[in-house]
């Protein structure tokens, strides 16, 4: 990315006594993953070019402990959630959004009965929240009359029933947006929720994230649109394993959005 | 001995009934041994999700031909039965068809005329239904689990089904004065002629045998739901009430683990302190589900009221590519256990007695548990509100926070979390570095 990204944290708001309007929970994978690092920056070009007041916790942020609850050690996700709930507090944020559907699906819900309450969005919500406002417009035509089909992460969708914001915004590209035959409810997961993304498969007879990358094949996209960055990853190994990865991109929304 | 069949009659429907109220105060025993839950919230929510999803069937019909068939055999049932309180009556008091004297001659007309359309509806739906299963061999129906009995009970039903709706027609293509009154035979009397050369005495003694072989049969049916998969035509209603109301992503947090973490956290906090003395702040005695007993009572009714349809498995992403893991099967293994459980409560004299035995290595293994992606896919395919995924996840914290049994990879990934807060090795203070990169 050529243009300087502007990020500031909330240690310096704090120090110039400002209070940002959202805080972007950046996540583990969008703060150290290479491929999701690209996303958080797109995300961020995004952020920058609507003016948004936002701000990171930058090396005060520390892993949701999402991935530790889903594989059953609920101490490890407890101390990350009250480690973390502490300093968002001592910061008094009240609003956050997240590239990564685990982090929005755990802060959201399992965050408050331990004493965090936030208001706290999906970026596909944010960006959908930013055209409506008129704060964010695309100019050009990018992805005009371009196939696209969206892959709906299991924690956005199934787990909290957001379905239409991601596809409001790619309609606004003007691409045509194709489905596959298993979406919104009955989506295919891409393969890495559960902690599966740090692990192995058992065995079996396909991986999970090549069945669902030929779900979306079908559909003969020329981009697949997701908006997790573990469904990036999953479905880009996918597209490389059947050999399709010079006709299509795996991209996540951020990306599309940030290049209209 | 005039009064002999009615005493008969009620000798066998006290029977009946008693036999299956005994098993129901089995079941709610065996739920009893779950952990309670509180689920006095979100009533009014809770009450629209009976309508909608119990009585309403609508994720039924989210697979359009089975839902659709499924609705016509479930609106028969509800309806036909209005017929046996008319049966219960006559069978106790020697009554005839009491509703023709009661009810206007039309309106009794009508009531027969739509129990004998839905009848053969409903017989119709069934021979699908067995079709599906046995010549089509619809994938979900022949997963390992579905081998020996379950196969059989799938089966056994639909037979019932079948035996019923026909006695309920030949008794009423037999009964002649029902015939001749002409009211409400829509389908009978096209049976009727099957039977022309029969004498009169021939046809009252084949139109008795049908009576009674119809509420025996139901008497039957009804004491066969405990040994069934079928319970769910119960249970489904309390199930769908307790079912979760909250975001499907959302996982509970442990209470107990929440006590401990605070204590942790708090400079303030005295380690030596001994825990509060009331039976409500009583730690329990481990974390997660190793069996039956540490799952909660909601689990338990879930296990009971699955009716091995299979829609979760045949949408389960682990189980579409293979793994061992079946959603289905999770349910089946939880109610066997359970059953095993109740089995050894009763010879045992109202104690459990250790059987060495548990719902985890004996039923379910750890190959199972850890190919789920928490992706919900089956959650939301269930028809009736059960949520496998919630079992998977209690035994998967009983293997990592009760016996460390984490897969290698994932115990990395925890040490990580802990020593610099990110699922891979990398430094905390390098969080921001992509902002320069």
């Amino acid at each position: 990315m050529s243009e300087q990204l502007k990020v500031p944290t909330m240690a310096e708001m704090m120090a110039e006594g400002k209070q940002p309007e959202i805080l972007f929970w950046v996540g583990s994978a969008g703060s150290y993953d290479d491929r999701a690092k690209k996303i958080t920056k797109a995300f961020v070009k995004i952020l920058n070019k609507a003016n948004v007041d936002f701000a990171v916790l930058g090396t005060e942020e520390s892993n949701t402990g999402d991935v530790a609850k889903r594989a059953g050690n609920e101490f490890l996700f407890q101390m990350q959630a009250v480690m973390n709930i502490e300093v968002l507090n001592a910061y008094e944020v009240t609003r956050i959004v997240t590239c990564d559907p685990h982090s929005f699906n755990c802060l959201k819900n399992e965050y408050p009965s331990l004493g965090g309450n936030y208001d706290v969005i999906h970026h596909t919500q944010f960006i959908q929240e930013l055209m409506s406002s008129g704060r964010l417009t695309l100019d050009g035509n990018t992805y005009k009359g371009k196939r696209i089909t969206f892959h709906d992460p299991c924690y956005l969708g199934r787990a909290n029933s957001v379905y239409d914001a991601p596809r409001d915004v790619l309609k606004k590209t003007n691409a045509t947006l194709v489905e596959m035959k298993r979406h919104k409810g009955t989506a295919l997961c891409c393969g890495a929720g559960g902690a599966q993304m740090f692990k192995d498969a058992e065995p079996g007879n396909k991986e999970i994230n090549v069945l669902r990358t030929e779900d979306a094949l079908e559909t003969q996209p020329e981009i697949i649109a997701t908006g997790c960055p573990y469904c990036n990853t999953m479905m880009t190994d996918g597209v490389k394993f059947k050999e399709k990865e010079n006709q299509i991109s795996v991209m996540d929304i951020a990306e599309l959005i940030a290049n209209a | 001995m005039e009064y002999l069949p009615n005493i008969i009659f009620a000798i066998i429907l006290i029977a009946g009934i008693g036999y299956f109220a005994n098993n129901v105060k089995k079941l709610v025993r065996n739920i009893k041994l779950g952990h309670k839950v509180d689920a006095n919230d979100h009533k009014s929510e809770r009450w629209k999700n009976v309508i909608n999803i119990a009585l309403g069937q609508s994720k039924m019909v989210k697979r359009p031909v089975s839902g659709f068939l499924h609705v016509i055999v479930y609106v028969g049932f509800v309806i036909i039965n209005i017929e046996v309180l008319e049966i219960i009556i006559d069978g106790l008091f020697g009554t005839h068809r009491v509703g023709q004297e009661f009810l206007p001659a039309a309106l009794y007309g009508f009531l027969i005329g739509a129990f004998e359309v839905l009848a053969v509806l409903v017989l119709v739906s069934v021979i699908i239904f067995w079709i599906r299963r046995n010549v089509i061999k619809v994938k979900r129906f022949l997963s390992s689990e579905m081998k020996g009995w379950p196969k059989s009970d799938g089966n056994i039903i639909l037979y019932f089904e079948v035996v019923l709706m026909c006695l309920f027609l030949v008794m009423n293509a037999t009964d002649t004065v029902f015939q001749s009154a002409n009211s409400g035979n829509v389908i009978s009397q096209f049976i009727a002629p099957w039977f022309n050369g029969f004498s009169l005495e021939a046809l009252h003694t084949i139109e008795r045998t049908a009576w009674w072989l119809h509420i025996v049969g139901i008497l039957a049916f009804l004491n066969y739901l405990y040994f069934s998969k079928h319970l769910h035509i119960l249970l489904a209603f309390p199930n769908v009430y307790y079912g979760s109301v909250e975001p499907k992503g959302k996982f509970n947090n442990l209470e107990a683990v929440t006590a401990e973490v605070k204590l942790m956290m708090d400079p303030e906090a005295d380690p030596y302190a001994a825990p509060p003395e009331t039976a409500e702040d009583e730690v329990p005695a481990k974390f997660g589900a190793s069996d039956v007993m540490d799952l909660t009572q909601v689990q338990l009714l879930n296990a009971y009221t699955c009716t091995e349809c299979g829609r979760c498995t045949s949408a389960c992403p682990a189980n579409l590519t293979g793994k061992k893991l079946s959603p289905r099967k999770i349910m089946m293994d939880t109610r066997d256990r359970l059953e095993e459980v109740g089995k050894n409560i009763d010879i045992n004299k109202g104690k459990f007695v250790d059987d060495g035995k548990q719902l985890l290595g004996d039923y379910i293994t750890n190959e199972e548990l850890w190919a789920c992606t928490t992706c919900n896919a089956c959650v939301e395919e269930c028809p009736v509100s059960i949520n496998p995924l919630s079992i998977i996840l209690e035994m998967r914290r009983y293997l990592v926070m009760e016996q460390s049994a984490a897969p290698l990879e994932l115990n990395n990934m925890m040490t990580n979390i802990e020593n610099n807060g990110a699922p891979w090795p990398y430094n905390q203070m390098d969080r921001l570095n992509w902002k320069d990169e």
